[in-house]
């Protein structure tokens, strides 16, 4: 039996939203709602939909920067070999279930200190979580520059972030993330602010580096043939809900969701001669639907091939 | 036969700086025919953008047109004063731009600022008509009228992006230029808005410029494409022809590099080192340092020169095969 790095039922985070004379109007904004998912110890999943879905949202609630509304994440222990639910962990445990999940971020501009140098940024996770010697986290910050392609590593630890190209402060970002040596790295777009010849780099560094260092990634991006590339199963979001979930060939050969199947349908293909289907997506009343059924049910079509049915199983397929 | 809407010859342009002149436009030749649209492709600081602000002359203040020819039908813009050339944008030739967030007044409404536009190109119109023009407008590009009457702020990415359309056909262009308008927004929204600029080019017979850094939506856009590599054209020709036969290594790199949802999937290639800086004079193929198919029958200090390869498919002397 395969282990699973991270176990997510029912995910909900809502929003509340004030509006109105003396923000009297309240009203809730279900960003997450009712999401499970689970990814085995090793293996990539893919978080695809537009923008405004609830994929960073999740992606944070999952990362403890934003509290939970309900539901439950269970996380792998990788002393215990069990699955810890997060609800159940104190303070101290808390802090290393934080060593075992990373995140990096969309914008390499924005996500670096600019008044810190390279080594001091890729330290801080170091120096916080108190791990080895100074001299052992020097080393570590050596060793992880040059795993993610800065040779050699003296050259970059004192420069400043805007010393660097966009493509190496993704480098950094990647390497202040893997210092700590996760199990489960969550990355919201890291390549979406990169030039096509580098960002092919980047994403062959993150897969050479899931390889050699067991790392699971969620990986959030809007392009489907990014999550291709990158991903071993995929998972479609649509409106703060999970509609469809599958091996990341099989979702692209038969979608069966109409938004699924929307979102294949406007990625450009590099290849004049290729015509895309056309699909067109009556999106007020996929809405309509989801509202007057919240139950999500995920029903398997066979093949480890998940969809919602919204109990309207006729009309929509 | 349809005749050459805009010739763009030799055209160098540079930026002057402090650390010496930045020349991002490097003898850049092209031609759009009626109703063609050509794409442009190339990594970001390659010049593509300097490529369209020249064309406008709307440049920043420091970059000097150094030589080359811009003629749009008929008529020489290198030189014009700037009294000439407001007579000439919009009319002749406009701009969607890249930033659809960013390329609106937030305090005017959407309508007064197309209005805008149009009152000065047609001071004789009356109210109504410009009001009439602009709804007409708004039907094309798919927007309710009643946006008309909005703020920016009140509109969501992709309807600012189709009115920003809406704006660049305010004045019966005859070019446009679209500079990655679509880099900003989300796939699906993408792909509505690139279906209405087809549709608008249709039945409008628009000629296109269309700036994109991405090879999957130039595929899709274009008839004719020049892929662009630190402040040149490396290879220019039908779109077909690029995609089917690529001739220069920075083609076939950028071809190889894009992941892609239909076909079998393959291992991509990733290009290592950075362009050139554009501040140095480089002799000869500039790619040549960054070059994977590098061998020895190259040599890359032949200077650049558009060698054809085949009817209408031109390739830099590097990398064609009489080399």
């Amino acid at each position: 039996m395969n282990k699973n790095v991270i176990e997510v039922k029912n995910l909900e985070k809502y929003f509340e939203v004030n509006s109105g004379f003396l923000n009297r109007n309240k009203s809730i904004v279900k960003a997450v709602d009712n999401i499970s998912f689970e990814i085995p110890l090793g293996e990539s999943l893919g978080l695809v939909g537009q923008s405004g879905c609830g994929k960073t949202t999740t992606a944070r609630s999952l990362c403890l920067l934003d509290p939970k509304t309900n539901g439950e994440v269970k996380f792998y222990n990788t002393e215990t070999k069990e699955m810890d639910d997060i609800d159940n962990l104190d303070e101290t445990d808390l802090k290393k279930f934080r060593r075992n999940i990373q995140m990096i971020f969309q914008d390499p501009y924005e996500s670096l200190n600019p008044r810190w140098t390279i080594k001091d940024i890729i330290l801080e996770p170091l120096n916080i979580h108190n791990i080895g010697s100074l001299n052992d986290r020097e080393e570590a910050v050596k060793e992880i520059l040059t795993t993610v392609g800065l040779t050699p590593p003296e050259n970059y630890m004192p420069r400043y972030p805007h010393e660097l190209s966009g493509g190496q402060r993704q480098r950094v970002s990647i390497a202040r993330t893997l210092v700590m040596k996760p199990k489960f790295v969550v990355c919201d777009e890291p390549t979406s602010m990169l030039d096509v010849s580098i960002r092919i780099s980047i994403m062959d560094l993150m897969l050479n580096l899931a390889k050699d260092l067991e790392v699971s990634y969620l990986y959030i991006t809007h392009d489907l043939a990014v999550a291709r590339y990158m991903c071993n199963r995929i998972a479609v979001m649509f409106n703060g809900k999970i509609v469809e979930i599958a091996e990341t060939e099989e979702l692209l050969r038969n979608p069966v969701h109409p938004y699924t199947k929307r979102l294949i349908s406007s990625i450009p293909v590099p290849d004049p001669q290729y015509q895309r289907q056309e699909y067109e997506l009556n999106y007020d009343e996929l809405d309509k639907i989801i509202k007057n059924n919240p139950d999500v049910d995920m029903v398997d079509i066979g093949g480890n091939h998940f969809i919602a049915t919204h109990n309207v199983k006729d009309s929509l397929y | 036969m349809s005749k050459d809407v805009l010739v763009v010859k030799n055209l160098n342009m540079h930026y002057e700086t402090l650390a010496g002149d930045v020349h991002a436009v490097k003898n850049v030749s092209f031609s759009v025919k009626e109703g063609e649209s050509f794409g442009l492709v190339g990594e970001s600081g390659c010049g593509k953008t300097s490529v369209a602000m020249s064309l406008l002359q709307l440049q920043a203040d420091n970059a000097k047109i150094s030589s080359g020819s811009i003629v749009l039908d008929g008529q020489e813009m290198v030189g014009l004063t700037e009294s000439e050339l407001r007579k000439v944008r919009w009319d002749g030739i406009s701009i969607v731009f890249q930033g659809a967030m960013n390329a609106w007044n937030p305090v005017v409404k959407i309508g007064e600022q197309i209005r805008e536009a149009i009152r000065e190109h047609y001071p004789n119109n009356s109210k109504d008509e410009n009001t009439e023009k602009i709804k007409k407008l708004f039907d094309i590009v798919g927007l309710d009228h009643s946006n008309m009457n909005r703020f920016p702020h009140e509109l969501s990415g992709g309807m600012k992006q189709r009115a920003v359309i809406a704006l660049a056909l305010s004045c019966d262009p005859k070019v446009v230029i679209a500079d990655e308008p679509t880099t900003a927004l989300d796939v699906v929204i993408q792909d509505q808005i690139l279906k209405e600029i087809k549709k608008v080019q249709d039945l409008l017979g628009l000629s296109l410029i269309y700036i994109s850094h991405d090879i999957a939506v130039i595929a899709e856009m274009t008839d004719q494409m020049a892929v662009m590599y630190a402040g040149s054209i490396v290879e220019i020709g039908p779109t077909d022809q690029v995609f089917s036969n690529p001739k220069h290594a920075y083609t076939k790199l950028l071809l190889e590099s894009t992941p892609s949802v239909v076909g079998e999937k393959k291992k991509l290639r990733s290009l290592d080192g950075e362009p050139p800086s554009l501040i140095d004079e480089v002799a000869g193929c500039s790619f040549a340092p960054r070059c994977p198919d590098r061998d020895t029958s190259c040599n890359p200090t032949l200077d650049m020169e558009l060698i054809e390869s085949s009817s209408g498919h031109f390739v830099d002397i590097c990398c064609s095969e009489g080399k």
